[in-house]
Order: structure tokens, then sequence, then C-alpha cells
């Protein structure tokens, strides 16, 4: 009967076990720790890949499909790496190399380590069914805890948009606002409730944020947005725009803005029944000027006041802007550059429409005559 | 030629409610000069002095006529022409 000491003895009498300093000569070599989630996670060399043990034969061939290519194995103390050396032999590796004295002896020489980059048991738990998601994953989920999303108002569309990417974990979101929350927001706007009527609306967004999600850094501006504090607001460092604006001079300055930030903006509009939705990525695709060039005369402009909206419309309108914003945020799938989709609620339909980048766009075409922000005068009383 | 223009509710108090309206031409001018004349108050919020409005884009089957030939753009029955003013409600 052999028991364990001697099947350790043998097999590293069959495998190359090599020292860190003729480890570290090995060129081009992959290194793969063999130690369980727990024991990498207090640290582990820099450049190695885990595989933990159980895992090696399925998944080591991902991470080193060469099998002539120099191997090095460790563990904590050099026997299980000694097992999976002979494992990779068995597999046609032909230079597997067991790391004597392992992560042990490594970090007692004074062996450089990091510390993983992975999501407490409390995060694992919150964004479990982001995890599951092979898209997104441990490191999609980390993506969106290290984005920085700025809402363009908090109303309509800002409410849902404010909530989803707070439960997504977005790790910090600016709100720009100036309004108050009033009676007549409660029919739309999920974000704020009657404990917050008289409030400030970004402060309001902040308390419902907050009560969803510790994770997330909420920054308010309680201003509306303008020429004088634009560049100050961007200034704080975004890497996506929200727009949920309602009216035209906003618009226009966070398209200018964003063209001249290279910050992406997630564009949504609402009437009545009527939402749209597009992505403007400056450099990848146009820019609201390409789509329309300047806003429309006061006479002309659909009224705001006048004009109403269901309920539920920025409900849906901004989720899409919000799936949208995920979507950039962990670098997945297909935004909507270039295209603009509408969406007709009352008799349920989404149509698109291209937007091409226009080349004599006044702003991010190729001779732009736009170079500084515009006030526009404000003509949609809300 | 006869064809489907749908009209977005911004339009829509201006062409009677209706969500789509029925234009003859075989050309975007000649829907335009053809809206215009069967519901004018509609015509000038797209079309004005023989152009098209700036912030009102037109698109004949999902593109945009300017990225093509403009007003002669052609049109067919099996067209679908979709009027699209700019829009700023986000609340």
């Amino acid at each position: 009967m052999t028991t364990y000491r001697e099947l350790l003895r043998r097999t590293k009498e069959r495998i190359s076990e090599v020292d860190a300093r003729a480890a570290g000569e090995l060129d081009g070599a992959v290194w793969i720790d063999v130690r369980e989630q727990d024991e990498w996670q207090e640290g582990h060399i820099p450049g190695a890949v885990h595989i933990p043990r159980g895992h090696l034969e399925s998944r080591v061939e991902s991470v080193a499909p060469d099998k002539d290519a120099p191997i090095v194995i460790y563990c904590a103390a050099a026997n299980r790496s000694a097992f999976a050396a002979e494992t990779l032999g068995e597999l046609g590796y032909t230079s597997a190399h067991s790391l004597a004295g392992g992560f042990t002896d490594w970090k007692r020489n004074g062996g450089e380590i990091t510390m993983p980059r992975t999501l407490s048991p409390e995060r694992r738990t919150r964004y479990s069914r982001h995890l599951l998601i092979p898209e997104i994953g441990e490191a999609g989920q980390l993506k969106l805890l290290d984005s920085r999303i700025l809402l363009i108002g908090a109303g309509g569309l800002g409410s849902p948009a404010s909530l989803y990417l707070a439960a997504a974990g977005i790790g910090r979101i600016g709100i720009v606002d100036a309004d108050i929350v009033d009676e007549t927001n409660l029919q739309r706007q999920v974000a704020h409730s009657l404990d917050t009527l008289g409030t400030p609306k970004v402060d309001s967004a902040k308390r419902s944020i907050e009560a969803l999600n510790p994770d997330v850094d909420v920054v308010t501006y309680r201003e509306r947005l303008t020429s004088e504090n634009v560049e100050r607001i961007l200034g704080d460092g975004w890497d996506l725009i929200v727009d949920g604006a309602d009216n035209f001079p906003t618009r226009y300055l966070v398209n200018d803005a964003s063209v001249w930030h290279g910050i992406p903006v997630v564009h949504g509009s609402i009437y009545r029944f009527e939402g749209q939705v597009t992505v403007f990525a400056p450099g990848q695709g146009p820019c609201y000027r390409c789509l329309f060039p300047e806003p429309p005369p006061a006479e002309l402009a659909p009224s705001c006041a006048e004009g109403g909206v269901l309920g539920v419309l920025p409900g849906i309108v901004g989720s899409l802007q919000t799936n949208e914003a995920i979507k950039l945020a962990a670098g997945i799938g297909d935004p909507l550059i270039g295209r603009l989709l509408l969406f007709d609620a009352l008799v349920t339909e989404f149509s698109e429409v291209r937007v091409e980048r226009n080349p004599d766009c006044p702003v991010c075409g190729e001779h732009p005559t736009i170079t500084e922000y515009i006030d526009y005068v404000e003509f949609c009383a809300r | 030629m006869t064809v489907v223009v749908r009209v977005p509710p911004v339009l829509r108090s201006e062409a009677g409610g209706a969500k789509e309206v029925v234009a003859s031409g075989g050309t975007v001018r000649e829907v335009m000069e053809d809206l215009s004349l069967k519901l004018p108050a509609l015509g000038e919020r797209v079309y004005d002095a023989g152009e098209l409005r700036p912030f009102v884009n037109v698109y004949v089957d999902g593109e945009d006529v300017r990225t093509r030939a403009g007003l002669d753009t052609p049109v067919s029955t099996s067209s679908t022409v979709i009027l699209l003013p700019a829009m700023a409600g986000g609340r």
C-alpha cells in the first residue's frame, strides 16, 4: 500500500523542480497558481494565472495552448504543484516545472507578491445574478464598480436610470439637477417619494440610491447645467453621461461638452407616448448636432408644459438608456451608436433609423464652426 | 404613386391626430409638396420654402434623406417615410 509520503517522494523524483531564480530565467514561462480561492485571495506571484488544482486538467490548455512552452506551477509548499507538474507531463507538456518551496518560500525570501482584486463575499452575494452571466462575471462587475456615470437630470429619465445604475453597482453616480420634488413629479419620477416632497431632487435621489446600494458614491450638483459650470462638473472625471435633460439648451451643452471631453452620451428623450434613445460616442459615431444641428425656434419647439407624458414611458426609455450605459461600462454588446431607437408606447412599437456622422457637423465635423459653449435661450418652460 | 408617411406624436395635432398619412409623389420633394397641400399645418412644420426644415429629419426606409439625395431621394409605394423633429423632454 502506497502512502501519501511515498507517492509524493516518487512523484518529485520524476518531475522537474526549480528554484525561484531558475524559474525566473525560463523565458516566456506561464506561471500557474494551483492553490484554492482563499489562498489566492491572500496574495499571489505577479503575473500568475489562477487555476485551482481540481480544475487544472480542464483549464490549462486555454491558458497554455503551446505544449512546448515552459510552465512554472506553484502551490503553498511544492506538494500539490509536484502532482500538478506530473499531470501536465501526462497531458503532453514538455517543460512543466514545480516551484521549489512554493509560495511560502517565495514570500519568505522576499519575492514580490500582489493582492488580487476580487469581490468581497458580501458583493459576491449582492451581484450574484451578474456574476452568473458569462459576459459580465467578476471582471465585468469590477468594471461596473469602477465606473463613474454622470446623470443629467433626476426627473423622469433620471429616476429609473439612477436606481438601476445604483442597483447594478456603478461605483460613482453624479447627478445634476436644480429642481425640488413636487407632487406632479410622483406620477413617474420613481426615485422620489412623499417623504422627499419639497427637498432638492439631487438629495432625494441620493437618498434612494443609498437606501438601495451603499457601494455607490453619489456626487450631487444642485444646479442647472450651464456654460459657466459645465467644465467644472465634467472636470470631476466621468466615463459616461446619461442625458435625461428636459430642454434643448441643456441637450446642446451636454453634446458640445461631451465631444470636447471625449465622453460618450446615452441620450434619451420623451414626449407623451413616444421616446427616443441613442448613444453618441465621440470619435466613433455621430453626435447630437449630426442628428439635429440646431435647436428648433421657440414657436416650433414642442411645448413641454402642454405636452404631458405617460408615467411609465420615462421608466421604459430611462431603462433602455441604463441598458446602454451598463453595456458601455462593462464593455459588452453592441451599443446604439449610429442608431436612433424610436418607441411608440401607444401601439407598442419599436423602430430604428440610422444616424450618420456628418462631416459638416458644426461641432464634431472636419471643420468645426462651434468651438465654445452656447447658452441657447430657454424657450420651453417646464 | 402613394406612400405612407409616419407622423410622430409631437406633430400629430398638425395631422388631425393621425399616426400615418398617405401622400403621393415619386421623390421626397413631391411627397413634401403634396403633404403641404393636403395638411398645410403639418407641411409647414417640416418643409418651408422648398427646403426641409433644419430641425426636422426625414427618413426613407430608415435612412436620413440628407445622407442620400436629399429632396430628390426616390420613394416607392413600399417605402416608409418617417418625419422626426428634435425632442428634448426628459421629465
